[in-house]
């Protein structure tokens, strides 16, 4: 049994066929990276893995769970978390408090005992807490703690919403271009964290990615993607020597 | 300026951050426990209906202000509680039983509109609110046999094991319903329920990411949202002893929608200031009348003024009047640091598109 297995995965939007047959495994605890040019369909592909779109065909299977059948929501609760390209975060909560709704599938109270505020619920709060800022410390993000995620810069932000999947104690991360927008220095940074992620918390990770550095550099195995259909697969090195990759970014004859 | 140095995760949850506002909110609580003393009766009156808008101002706050849903549509709630708790005293229902029930009711009703909401958004919702406004207030105008229709209804007094509960004992039910709705509204949005909510206004794809089931706390923001009004409009009832359709009428919702705009959106303290603004407003205007020539004071001055109050407050002050006072309080701390730009809106960032 496979940890992620996407099997012949393919949706139109009207005329446009967006991902056309896509099928690849990702393995337990190795970071797996998803490439292609704009409009390869990479972001739709982990769309459709969120279950945000539904898929015209094929399976999705979570350690040999069919997710097809299950609402967005239930998969937070499956451990499969995912960060956004251009960020979706609370904007007017704090960073705490961002990261406290990240806690969500943990909390171990409904409504009638948050309305009373019982014992459960403080004890609850208190070890959600510590949850947090295990991941604060984990990401450095102590300093803006109490900020307001709407004044924050946007690197500071990307940051946030890692941290923000990572309280959710995923098993699966899925991060949609953890790169874009930030300096060499915070790409750097963004570097260091997923390899943390992937062998200091065991976490196995999915993304998709432009930076071809950061990509070589974190990267067990490497998909790429052109048209809607998966066009290589291998190891960084791999996938960056094929031919058929290499017409994809710089087109026949190059 | 006061810094606060947390050195335990309970301090997170502590109902008050400070002794300072344990000072001020004591304050405010002895002033209005004493107020049967020293207040005369017309003040009376106005802090009644001060702490029973200020019921619906928590509930709507929790719907608008929190969740994120817009509802034009709350007259129709208070209608509810109100008709119910006036059937109930009617048939000798205590009040200790009729006014759950009338919350009750209401957050039934609520949760049969809060399923527009699961499918619709922003002004397609405040539409349908408000058609449900119409419907409710149609009902009640043609439902003869229980509502007495346009004649109205008389509303028995609140009684309480045989005795009838008087002026001050009656501003004592309205000041504890109030404060219990305070309260229940503060527990929430210091629990994951709140979180959840604040996490469906900002964000639905990343709330529903995260694991928030997006129908079910929508429902249980508008169930929970209808139960106050309910609250409000049981005590209503009784306040005005006397019930006909063209109290809970269009206007009336968007009074109430005032209340959260003018407060300040997002603020709870905000729905207790929008309440007592509301509240005060019409007094001030039928004042004014008296001083203006006939020509200047047509009979709908009422509603143009809360019209221009409204488009004034969003253009100008989108933060409410909890904002302006948070702005003064941040100037007095700061001074001489405070600059104009410190409460501006940043510019969000370019964010995902809409996918649904």
């Amino acid at each position: 049994m496979s940890f992620l297995r996407v099997e012949n995965l393919g949706v139109r939007f009207g005329g446009v066929v967006a991902v056309d047959g896509v099928s690849f495994e990702v393995r337990k605890g190795e970071v797996f990276t998803i490439i292609g040019p704009n409009g390869a369909g990479k972001t739709t592909v982990f769309n459709l893995v969120c279950r945000i779109y539904p898929a015209d065909r094929g399976r999705i299977e979570f350690e040999g769970r069919d997710l097809g059948a299950l609402a967005p929501h239930r998969l937070a609760g499956l451990g499969i978390a995912r960060t956004f390209q251009n960020i979706e975060l609370f904007e007017h909560a704090t960073v705490l408090e961002n990261l406290l709704i990240g806690r969500h599938r943990h909390r171990r109270t409904g409504f009638w005992r948050d309305l009373f505020f019982a014992r459960a619920v403080r004890e609850s709060e208190l070890a959600q807490r510590e949850a947090v800022e295990k991941v604060i410390d984990f990401l450095d993000l102590a300093k803006y703690r109490d900020s307001r995620v709407a004044g924050l810069p946007y690197g500071v932000r990307k940051v946030v919403e890692l941290g923000r999947a990572l309280a959710t104690e995923p098993r699966l991360l899925l991060l949609d271009e953890p790169s874009s927008g930030l300096n060499p220095e915070e790409t750097d940074d963004m570097a260091f964290w997923i390899e943390d992620i992937q062998k200091q918390l065991g976490i196995t990770v999915l993304m998709v990615e432009h930076d071809m550095g950061l990509v070589a550099r974190v990267s067990d195995r490497v998909l790429a993607m052109n048209e809607g259909r998966a066009i290589a697969l291998g190891t960084p090195a791999e996938v960056q020597a094929d031919r058929a990759v290499v017409e994809a970014y710089l087109g026949a004859g190059a | 300026m006061r810094f606060l140095f947390k050195t335990s995760y309970a301090d997170d949850l502590r109902l008050f951050q400070h002794g300072g506002q344990v000072f001020w909110y004591g304050l405010l609580g002895l002033a209005l426990l004493s107020a049967p003393a020293w207040a005369g009766e017309y003040l009376m009156t106005q802090l009644v209906f001060i702490a029973i808008y200020s019921i619906v101002g928590f509930g709507l706050m929790m719907l608008t202000g929190f969740t994120g849903q817009v509802s034009l549509g709350h007259a129709a709630f208070l209608a509810v509680g109100a008709y119910t708790e006036a059937l109930l005293a009617a048939r000798g229902v205590p009040p200790f039983v009729s006014i759950p029930a009338a919350a009750a009711l209401a957050a039934a009703l609520g949760v049969v509109v809060g399923l527009p909401a699961l499918r619709l958004k922003g002004i397609y919702l405040a539409i349908a609110t408000l058609a449900f406004n119409v419907i409710v207030e149609e009902i009640t105008a043609r439902w003869e046999s229980v509502t007495h229709g346009n004649a109205g209804m008389p509303v028995a007094p609140v009684k309480l094991f045989g005795s009838e509960l008087g002026t001050e004992g009656f501003y004592y039910l309205c000041l504890a319903l109030a404060t219990a709705a305070a309260l229940a509204c503060v527990n929430l949005l210091r629990s994951p329920t709140g979180r959840a909510f604040v996490a469906i206004r900002d964000s639905e794809v990343s709330a529903a990411c995260l694991g928030v089931h997006l129908a079910k706390y929508k429902t249980v923001s508008f169930a929970f949202s209808a139960a106050l009004t309910g609250v409000a409009g049981a005590l209503y009832a009784h306040k005005v002893g006397f019930l006909s359709p063209e109290q809970f009428s269009l206007l009336v919702s968007i009074e109430l929608i005032t209340i959260v705009i003018l407060g300040g959106v997002g603020f709870l303290h905000g729905a207790v200031l929008g309440a007592a603004f509301v509240i005060v407003l019409p007094q001030a205007i039928a004042v004014a009348k008296d001083w203006l020539p006939e020509t200047m004071a047509p009979s709908g001055l009422q509603a143009v003024v809360f019209g221009a109050i409204l488009i004034l407050v969003i253009l100008f002050e989108p933060m409410g009047l909890y904002g302006r006072w948070l702005k003064i309080r941040t100037w007095f701390e700061l001074f001489p640091f405070y600059r104009r730009g410190m409460f501006r809106r940043q510019r969000s960032y370019l964010r995902t598109e809409r996918l649904r």
